[in-house]
């Protein structure tokens, strides 16, 4: 296909070249890889498996090989900076639709440039990734906020979350450092995996059964004895907080999102 | 912990609850091992919002709300009828630790009405902090208030476990504060103030010579004042603060809208409404002094004595001056573009950043987040605007860019309308 001459894809717009991959992260550094080495770049990104769209000029399989990975991102470190590279990893984070192919877009426009063009607000995809990258970080910061422990009775204190991107890995050494001497776990309902601490590492679980934490509450048998009457006490303290004179519902949840009150002591 | 500790806890937090400071942000310190808590520094944690939008982050409480004062302003005062109580330190270290480890809170916020004397009182606050932080370790956020004529030793003990202290200034002219507050002057709220400041800078210069010297405040002061009680104009409020931003130790000043909790009191204007918008408008005001390099005499000054109610104080200092105006995005300077409205930091920053790529047109800027819908009147790009401050007049634009007053939503039902 290769050797078509260019004027064939200029007078067949729709017809377009198509990469499948592993939709890992390694992976779609390796897509990077195998443009580059191949000198054919592609128009879509698909994951293995999915169908052939209409009108495929040409479709190649990625290989997720660890030495390709790792020399795309050295490359890409050289050339842009630490925070950019983090920008990239949150973007990677949010599951959102298109986004491997906007960071593959990124990642090319980078490497094709003298300079990094990561300050180039200007263009389109840096300031879409760059604007990714952020609501993926402030989800983040949600959950630091939100995140309700509940003290179960072998002392492991225990919440449920179900962030809208995967922003649960982000919060892991927040949350290590600031509740080191006791027993948590975090555990994403909706992605079904969590973090377990046990006073030395943190680890990654999978519940067996996780359909009852959907509700967000833990039942209140596995409760420890105490947990009951502390939240009973922060939701009174909650209540009496409010002004009455200054009753503004709308405020209250632009800032505390609905999507998070199921899992709030306070609002439950 | 039981019933007694929660109907305590009820009655302080109503009592605590007109402090606005809120903020958990300024010190960074990490988990050391053996000690539960962090502080994360640069932008706090708010855990939680009120029904009424104000963000949750510490337990804000009062030892107790027994107070010997009598302000007319204050939900605590002596001669008000209601209901008192005073929690143990225990019940109160208890409370703190247990709502920090399910993650409710990122510190404690400590107030006291002031029992007997104001030593007597700070020497029985410094005591909670202490046992925080001595004896569990809680290495969380500490926001402690200082009683206005507490000592200086007591404010240099309490200095070396808090984050931050905060002394309220309440009334920004003495002679207003005089008459509602006869037992208070200027001069005890003042003098705590300069403790706190004297302790930080001493603090900071031995611990140059001396990294075992420990930190003093370090998330530095705040203090506060009330809006609405008393006749000062926004031009005395704004003085004030711009006067206490000066000081190194000065972190924030917060503005809070009077809310008639003294419904009997001939020398209180008689509210049916917080003044909501004014305190926002100051807050803006306050912004444009901290992040976008404003003087108070620019906000405010002898002719406009007040902030504009309909709109933001950065666009009614623009329309004031139209003659420095348009500015041109793709060669003026970051001071310049920080002052057109719709323009924040951020956007600006992206802004100047961005334009070494290439030149910037309006799709772009509207893309990066800039208001258009004001910006436009004020700056040129790529494309020349035809119709800027200049052409349009301020007064047309301020007439277009006016806050719509609200209207009530019909419900549901289409008015038909009938011409007269």
């Amino acid at each position: 296909m290769d050797s078509l001459p260019s004027f064939f894809r200029i007078n067949h717009p729709l017809a377009m070249r198509v990469f499948f991959y592993d939709k890992t992260f390694e992976g779609l550094l390796s897509a990077v890889f195998d443009a580059y080495s191949r000198k054919t770049f592609p128009d879509r990104l698909l994951g293995e498996g999915s169908i052939v769209p209409l009108f495929t000029e040409e479709s190649h399989r990625v290989d997720t090989v660890e030495e390709k990975t790792r020399r795309v991102w050295t490359a890409l470190e050289k050339k842009i900076s630490a925070q950019a590279c983090n920008i990239l990893t949150h973007a990677w984070l949010s599951e959102e639709t298109g986004c491997d192919e906007l960071i593959f877009r990124y990642i090319c426009k980078n490497i094709d440039s003298t300079v990094s063009i990561e300050m180039n607000f200007g263009d389109a995809d840096v300031l879409k990734l760059f604007q990714t990258a952020k609501r993926v970080g402030h989800e983040g910061h949600y959950l630091r906020m939100f995140v309700r422990f509940q003290k179960a009775a072998d002392d492991i204190f225990f919440a449920p979350v179900s962030p809208r991107y995967n922003a649960l890995p982000l919060t892991v050494d927040h949350f290590r450092d600031r509740f080191s001497d006791q027993k948590w776990i975090i555990y994403d309902v909706k992605r079904h995996y969590g973090y377990y601490y046990d006073l030395q590492r943190v680890e990654e679980i999978t519940l067996d059964d996780d359909v009852h934490l959907l509700g967000g509450k833990l039942d209140e048998t596995m409760m420890a004895a105490d947990e009951k009457m502390f939240q009973e006490l922060w939701k009174g303290y909650f209540k009496a907080m409010t002004i009455k004179e200054r009753i503004n519902p709308r405020l209250q949840r632009q800032h505390m999102p609905k999507r998070f009150w199921k899992y709030l002591t306070e609002k439950q | 912990m039981n019933e007694a500790v929660l109907e305590k806890l009820k009655v302080l937090a109503e009592s605590a609850k007109y402090d606005v400071s809120c903020s958990s942000s300024g010190t960074v310190r990490k988990n050391k091992a053996g000690s539960l808590g962090n502080t994360v520094g640069g932008m706090g944690i708010c855990h939680s919002f009120s029904e009424d939008g104000r963000c949750i982050s510490l337990l804000k409480i009062m030892l107790t709300n027994n107070c010997i004062y009598d302000c007319a302003y204050c939900i605590n005062r002596r001669s008000n009828d209601i209901r008192r109580a005073t929690l143990s330190v225990q019940e109160l270290v208890e409370l703190t630790i247990s709502f920090y480890r399910r993650n409710y809170i990122e510190g404690l916020f400590l107030s006291s009405g002031v029992v007997s004397s104001p030593d007597y009182t700070m020497e029985r606050m410094v005591r909670v902090i202490k046992e925080l932080r001595l004896t569990h370790r809680f290495n969380g956020y500490i926001h402690m208030k200082s009683i206005p004529g507490a000592s200086r030793e007591l404010i240099n003990e309490a200095g070396l476990y808090a984050d931050r202290m905060s002394v309220n200034l309440e009334i920004a002219t003495e002679e207003n504060l005089k008459l509602l507050a006869p037992e208070k002057n200027h001069g005890s709220i003042f003098e705590p103030m300069r403790y706190i400041q004297q302790g930080m800078l001493q603090h900071l210069e031995d611990r140059k010579r001396m990294r075992t010297v420990p930190r003093f405040v370090p998330a530095g002061q705040s203090t506060q004042m009330i809006v609405g009680a008393t006749s000062e104009t926004d031009k005395d409020i704004l003085r004030i603060s711009s006067l206490l931003y000066k000081r190194p130790s000065m972190k924030r000043v917060y503005y809070s809208g009077f809310i008639p909790v003294n419904s009997y009191d001939k020398r209180l204007p008689a509210l049916t409404q917080a003044p909501l918008v004014r305190e926002n408008r100051l807050y803006q005001a306050d912004w444009l002094m901290r992040f976008y390099q404003f003087r108070a005499d620019e906000i405010v000054d002898d002719q406009y004595p007040d902030l504009d109610l309909q709109i933001d104080p950065k666009l009614s200092w623009a329309l004031r001056h139209p003659e420095m105006f348009p500015v041109d995005i793709n060669r003026a300077d970051y001071a310049a573009i920080l002052r057109v409205p719709g323009i924040g930091v951020k956007s600006a920053k992206l802004i100047v950043t961005s334009r070494r790529f290439g030149r910037l047109n309006a799709s772009q800027l509207k893309k990066m987040g800039i208001v258009m819908k004001k910006a436009q009147y004020f700056i040129t790009c790529n494309e020349l605007p035809m119709f800027t401050v200049n052409e349009a007049t301020p007064d047309y634009l301020r007439k277009i860019l006016s806050q719509p007053v609200k209207q009530k939503k019909e419900d549901g039902q289409l008015a038909i309308i009938f011409p007269d």
